[in-house]
């Protein structure tokens, strides 16, 4: 297990150093001039130049990928254009935000989508089994930022029971929790529903069927545990996911995310943030997505390491 | 003989699709759009560009069966006419990735070893930014505009179809068609773009009809946080955001293009799946 380990962490080495190349580049390619954009519309062509040798604008672009390189690693993003902020500090303040949204979206996700899965197997080829997955078609079509507009309409416009936006108490959670949860939902209730199939036709349960065991036991008991297996490598995947979408949620809700922050950044030209705040959320996807692979591998003896 | 034996085979798959409740369904949602889309210049509609300042934020009312938007503008006549824009962002994005994923996939099977292991890097990479975020940047780079958002999301869609294709040349190319088109020395580009790439038509044609769904979906994300179409364009996602500021006075602005990509999506995703089951065999329903 830890050759295997080792081996991954290796594995996404290249793919890390990748990611810090397309940010860096990517970033770089956005039109404007970042030092004009510091020294503002009105600077002299003096104080231009000042500020691009003052942060190393003016040196080739290997070195300038180096210095962005090693300052990264030693926790320096740069500072913001717009409020002059070290980035890694805004980040840091609004990163958690976003953990906070997305982990309450899979609580959402995984409370709705595993357990409309589970009915819709036991119950196949019912009206429930139909009307269920036809919802969760429904919740994979759906637009986050729609969904979220008309929640908002409906449960804070209208009946006034849930904040419009913002953070602040748990009822701030509910409706962006929801709408960032539900296409996430949709895609675990149709996974889990495929997979619990899968495990209802083997053998094993009908052994215990004939055992005569109770049905509630055998789903349980015996098929459950093997059925989640597939879904748990779904939730890791989506839980990345839920961190890139975040991006429409929180421009809704107005909450004070890593998303809403980079969509401001990039209206304002803001490039330190937004290089910082792409590569923190790549970062995170791909540890996710190595989590993922590990656990699988944990959960599934019949997978072999190597 | 082989014109006979595949257009048997495309009448089984259609066959087999016809008889998916949800697939035909799919099909008349996505057909009804399509009419629309093309018919637009001939409805005799209200106009999609041009406001009539008396009649701002009208509620739904004969007439204007939609009501109006913040300037007065008929809201069936913008969503008819966006019905040709997120059509033809759903299409053109998906060409674009296609265009490029399928022969990256294909060579990066097919050669396998190094290149290979080169290709498969540069997908990691890509698969490694969540697919909104890649198509974000894209966008800030090539800058704010419709065009732009059918290549950025284009640009994301290319590492699905290159994993796809990849895997479906894997599969294939130690067949015995394969090794027959070597024997009569076929060159290289001949085998996989004339005899493997075409057998691969199957997974690439399910994957582009669910890429379209999604590419609707991201496309109308980006315009909603205002990267994609500018106003008047009548794109949905744009007139989704511009109603935003009016939901509580005319929340039917923000509601209508909603359900029409709701819509248009689940149109999509249905026939994608059906034609996923269509053309498995294996699968117990067909």
């Amino acid at each position: 297990m830890s050759k295997y380990l080792i081996r991954r962490l290796i594995m996404i080495l290249p793919v890390i150093i990748g990611v810090s190349l397309v940010v860096f580049f990517m970033v770089r390619a956005i039109p404007g001039d970042p030092a004009q954009a510091l020294a503002g519309e009105r600077a002299d062509e003096e104080t231009v130049a000042m500020i691009r040798a003052r942060f190393g604008l003016d040196q080739p672009l290997p070195v300038q990928y180096w210095v962005f390189i090693s300052n990264a690693l030693q926790g320096d993003l740069g500072r913001s254009t717009r409020t002059r902020r070290p980035v890694a500090a805004e980040i840091a303040e609004m990163f958690p935000n976003t953990i906070k949204l997305a982990t309450a979206a899979m609580a959402v996700a995984v409370v709705v989508g595993v357990s409309a899965g589970i009915l819709s197997a036991v119950k196949k080829d019912t009206w429930v089994d139909n009307l269920s997955m036809f919802i969760a078609l429904f919740g994979v079509s759906m637009p986050v930022f729609w969904l979220g507009l008309m929640l908002m309409l409906v449960f804070s416009v209208r009946l006034n029971w849930l904040p419009t936006a913002g953070m602040g108490t748990w009822a701030h959670f509910i409706l962006p929790a929801i709408t960032l949860g539900m296409s996430s939902a949709a895609i675990m209730a149709r996974m889990t529903r495929s997979s619990m199939l899968e495990v209802l036709r083997q053998d094993y349960i009908r052994t215990a069927r004939s055992k005569g065991l109770a049905e509630f036991r055998i789903v349980n008991k015996h098929a459950l545990k093997n059925a989640l297996i597939p879904v748990v490598t779904v939730l890791g995947l989506q839980f990345g996911t839920l961190l890139g979408g975040s991006v429409l949620t929180e421009t809704v809700f107005a909450w004070p995310g890593i998303g809403r922050m980079m969509v401001e950044s990039i209206m304002a030209r803001d490039y330190p943030v937004v290089q910082g705040a792409v590569l923190t959320v790549s970062l995170t996807f791909i540890v996710m997505n190595l989590i993922v692979d590990v656990l699988y591998v944990y959960l599934d003896p019949a997978i072999k390491y190597d | 003989m082989w014109e006979r034996i595949i257009s048997r085979q495309t009448r089984d798959v259609w066959k087999r699709l016809f008889r998916r409740k949800s697939a035909v369904l799919g099909l008349a949602i996505i057909v009804g759009f399509l009419i629309l889309a093309v018919l637009a210049p001939y409805l005799n509609l209200h106009s999609h560009i041009r406001g009539d300042f008396r009649m701002v934020l009208q509620a739904p009312q004969a007439g204007h069966w939609l009501g109006t938007d913040e300037m007065g503008r008929d809201l069936l006549s913008r969503m008819i006419w966006g019905s040709r824009i997120s059509l033809t962002i759903g299409v053109i994005s998906v060409i674009i990735g296609a265009a490029v994923g399928v022969p990256v996939g294909a060579i990066s099977g097919y050669y396998g070893g190094k290149v290979d292991i080169i290709v498969q890097r540069f997908i990691d990479i890509m698969l490694a930014f969540p697919g909104i975020l890649l198509a974000i940047i894209l966008v800030s780079v090539l800058g704010v505009g419709l065009n732009n958002v059918m290549i950025a999301v284009g640009v994301v869609s290319i590492p699905k179809y290159a994993r796809l294709v990849r895997g479906t040349v894997l599969q294939l190319k130690e067949r015995d068609f394969v090794s027959a088109a070597k024997a009569i020395g076929r060159s290289d580009a001949a085998v996989v773009f004339r005899h493997i790439v075409p057998n691969c038509m199957g997974p690439i044609l399910v994957q582009s009809t669910l890429l379209i769904a999604s590419s609707i979906l991201w496309a109308a994300g980006l315009s909603f946080l205002g990267l994609g179409a500018q106003p008047p364009t009548p794109e949905w996602g744009t007139i989704l955001s511009r109603g935003r500021d009016y939901l509580m006075v005319a929340p039917h602005i923000s509601t209508f293009p909603g359900i029409a990509i709701m819509l248009v999506v689940l149109g999509f995703n249905l026939l994608g799946d059906g034609l996923r089951d269509a053309l498995d065999p294996l699968d117990p329903r067909t």
